[in-house]
C-alpha cells in the first residue's frame, strides 16, 4: 500500500518512429499528496505533456504505470479533468452548456436537474464567469474561454486536475489574473493539481513543488524543487522576498545551466 | 440572426436609399450590386440574338431572346387553358353525380381524375418531386455511411475503393440496369409509384450518393483531436460523442458534400428522365426534339433557362438551410 494520492512509478514511454521506436520518457518516479500543486517544468519538447497525458490516460505507458488512489489509471476519465492548452470549448456551445455537458455526464443520476444548474452556475461563479455564461466561446476573449474550460474541469469534481500549459496562450496581464484566480480556487477546494508550464514566476508562485525535467529523448525527472513560502502568496510583495527569488533563481539554473539546450 | 443574410445583396442599398442614408453612396452601391449584373445580362442577350441569327437549322434559325419569351408566354397560356380544361372537367362530373344521386339515392359517386396532356409546368412539378425524393433517400443513405466510414479508419480503407469506383459511372450506364430490374421488382397491380418515376429516381440517387458520402467522412474525420479528447475525458457515450462533438463539427463539410450532390442530381435527372420517359422536364425536351416543330427549339430553350434557375434556387435553398442549421452564423457561405 502506497500512501501517495497519486503515483507514478517507473514510467516509460516509446513512440514508434521511422527509425525504430524512440523513448520519450524514461523511468519517471513521482509521488503527489492530495491537495498539493505540483508545476512540471522544462524545455519545449522535453516530454511535460506527454508525462501529463499518461496521468490523463491519453496516452498508455510503455512500462510503468500510474495509479489514482491505488488504482491503476487505463483510460481517460472525468476523475481526473484536464484543462487543455487551448481551451478546447465546443464552439457550437455556450459556456454554460460546455459545463453542462459535462456535469451532466459526471452527475448523471446523482443530482436533479435544479442541483445540476446550480453546480453550474456555482463554479462559474468560482471562475468569475457568471457574468457571460451564456455566450459562446467566439463571443469571449481569451482568458475568459480558459475561465470557462477551468469551470468545466472544476464542475467534474475531479481527484486531480491536469492543466496543461493553461495560461500559456494568454498576454501577461490576463495571465497574471488567472493566476489569481486559480490560487483562490486551490486555496477554496484543496484541489490536488499537476500544472505544465514554461513560465519560471508562474511555477514558484503556484506551485508547492517544481518538477523540472531534463530534455529528451528519454526525458526524465532532473530535480524536485519544494516551494516553502506561505499561503496566501501575493505576488507584490513576493517580488522582493529573498526566498521567493532563491527559488526562481534556482528553476533558472536547473534550465539555463543544467539543462541547457543545445542550438 | 443578422437579418442581412436572408436578404440578396442588392437590396441593402435600396432600404438605406430609402431610409435616406448618405444617396450618393447607396447610389453607387446600388449600380455595383445591381447594375454590373444587368449589364452582364444584357450584354449576354445581345450576343446571343446576334450569333442565333447566325445559325440555320432544319429548323428554321436558331432562335433569340425574343423567340424564346414568346415561347414561355405561350407555355404559360397553354397552362392556364388546361387548367380551366380540367376544372369544368371536375365540374361537369360533379354535376353528373349530383343528378344521378338525385334519381338513385344508392349511387356511389365515382371521381375520374383528369387525363389531358401534362403541361409545361406539370412537368416542372414532376421534375421536382424526382430530383427531391431522390436526392433526400439518397441523403438518409449517404450521412450515415458517411459518418460510420469517418469515424473508423478501418471501414473507411474497406469502403472507399467502391467509392472511388462508382462515384464517376455516368447515370447513362445506371439506366438500362435500373429500366430493367425496376421491371422485374416492382410488380404490382396497382402500383402507387410509376416505373418510369422509379428509374429516374434511383438513376438520381445513384449518382447523388456519393459528395454527400465522401465529404461527410472527411468532416467527420477532421474532427479536431484537442475536441476528442475533451470526448474521452467525458467518457462521453457513442451516441452523446457524434450528436456533441462529431456532427456539428462536421456540419459544413456535411453540407459542402450535400450541394454538390443536389446539383448533380438535378443535371442527372434531366438525363434519366429523357431515357427513362418520366414525364418531367427532361422528357418535356425529347418531345420537343422528336416533335420537330417550328417552335421546338425555342421551347427547348425555355426549358434551358428554366432547368438553370431551379438548379440555382435549389442551391439556394440548400444555403438557406445550412444558415439555419449551423451553430456559426458569422460563417461566410457561398
Amino acid at each position: 500500500m502506497s500512501a501517495a494520492h497519486l503515483e507514478l512509478s517507473q514510467v516509460s514511454i516509446d513512440f514508434p518512429t521511422s527509425q525504430g521506436m524512440f523513448r520519450a520518457l524514461n523511468k519517471i518516479d513521482l509521488k503527489i499528496n492530495r491537495g498539493e500543486f505540483v508545476s512540471l517544468i522544462g524545455h519545449s519538447g522535453c516530454g511535460k505533456s506527454t508525462v501529463l497525458n499518461i496521468v490523463a490516460g491519453l496516452y498508455q505507458a510503455t512500462e510503468g504505470g500510474v495509479l489514482l488512489e491505488n488504482r491503476e489509471v487505463t483510460e481517460p476519465g472525468p476523475e481526473r479533468a484536464v484543462v487543455f492548452q487551448n481551451h478546447s470549448l465546443l464552439p457550437w456551445l455556450t459556456a454554460y452548456e460546455n459545463v453542462e455537458l459535462a456535469v451532466h455526464q459526471v452527475f448523471k443520476g446523482k443530482k436533479s436537474k435544479a442541483e445540476m444548474k446550480d453546480w453550474i452556475e456555482h463554479n462559474m461563479k468560482l471562475v468569475h464567469m457568471d457574468h457571460a455564461m451564456h455566450k459562446r466561446p467566439d463571443q469571449i476573449s481569451g482568458g475568459m474561454k480558459q475561465r470557462v474550460g477551468i469551470a468545466r474541469a472544476l464542475a467534474m469534481q475531479p481527484l486531480v486536475m491536469l492543466m496543461d500549459e493553461p495560461f500559456g496562450a494568454l498576454d501577461a496581464l490576463t495571465r497574471a489574473h488567472l493566476q489569481d484566480s486559480l490560487m483562490e480556487i486551490h486555496a477554496d477546494l484543496k484541489n490536488t493539481v499537476i500544472m505544465i508550464t514554461h513560465d519560471v514566476d508562474e511555477a514558484v508562485l503556484l506551485s508547492d513543488r517544481i518538477v523540472m525535467m531534463t530534455n529528451g529523448p528519454s526525458a526524465t525527472i532532473g530535480e524536485i524543487l519544494p516551494v516553502d513560502l506561505p499561503r496566501p502568496r501575493d505576488r507584490l510583495a513576493l517580488a522582493d522576498d529573498a526566498r521567493y527569488n532563491h527559488y526562481r533563481h534556482e528553476v533558472l539554473k536547473f534550465l539555463y545551466e543544467k539543462q541547457r539546450k543545445p542550438d | 440572426m443578422n437579418k442581412n443574410l436572408s436578404m440578396p445583396a442588392f437590396l441593402t442599398p435600396v432600404i438605406k436609399l430609402f431610409r435616406g442614408e448618405n444617396p450618393l453612396a447607396q447610389l453607387a452601391l446600388m449600380g455595383r450590386t445591381l447594375g454590373l449584373p444587368l449589364i452582364g445580362i444584357a450584354v449576354f442577350l445581345v450576343i446571343w440574338s446576334l450569333v442565333a441569327e447566325q445559325i440555320h437549322t432544319s429548323l428554321g434559325k436558331f432562335p433569340g431572346p425574343v423567340q424564346v419569351a414568346t415561347q414561355a408566354d405561350s407555355l404559360y397560356q397553354e397552362y392556364e387553358r388546361t387548367q380551366l380544361k380540367e376544372t369544368a372537367f371536375y365540374a361537369r362530373q360533379k354535376e353528373r353525380n349530383a343528378e344521378r344521386m338525385a334519381k338513385d339515392p344508392g349511387y356511389k359517386p365515382v371521381i375520374i381524375p383528369y387525363t389531358g396532356q401534362p403541361t409545361f409546368f406539370s412537368q416542372i412539378g414532376t421534375s421536382l418531386f424526382t430530383v427531391l425524393s431522390g436526392f433526400i433517400i439518397a441523403s438518409l443513405i449517404a450521412i450515415p455511411i458517411g459518418i460510420a466510414i469517418g469515424l473508423s479508419a478501418g471501414l473507411y480503407a474497406a469502403i472507399n475503393p467502391l467509392i472511388q469506383l462508382f462515384r464517376p459511372v455516368s447515370p447513362l450506364a445506371w439506366l438500362p440496369l435500373v429500366t430493367i430490374v425496376v421491371s422485374a421488382a416492382y410488380v404490382s397491380n396497382d402500383p402507387m409509384f410509376s416505373k418510369s418515376y422509379l428509374v429516374s429516381m434511383i438513376t438520381v440517387l445513384l449518382c447523388c450518393l456519393w459528395p454527400t458520402i465522401i465529404n461527410t467522412a472527411v468532416g467527420v474525420a477532421a474532427v479536431s483531436q484537442d475536441l476528442k479528447n475533451v470526448s474521452r475525458v467525458l467518457r462521453l457515450g457513442w451516441w452523446t460523442h457524434v450528436r456533441r462533438i462529431v456532427l456539428p463539427s462536421a456540419l459544413p463539410m456535411m453540407f459542402t458534400g450535400l450541394r454538390l450532390s443536389l446539383s448533380i442530381a438535378w443535371m442527372v435527372l434531366i438525363a434519366a428522365e429523357m431515357l427513362a420517359q418520366n414525364p418531367g422536364l427532361g422528357k418535356f425536351i425529347w418531345d420537343q426534339f422528336q416533335n420537330g416543330s417550328s417552335d421546338s427549339l425555342s421551347r427547348i430553350m425555355v426549358a434551358v433557362v428554366v432547368i438553370g434557375l431551379i438548379g440555382f434556387m435549389l442551391d439556394r435553398i440548400m444555403l438557406l438551410l445550412q444558415r439555419w442549421i449551423s451553430w456559426d452564423k458569422s460563417a461566410v457561405l457561398r
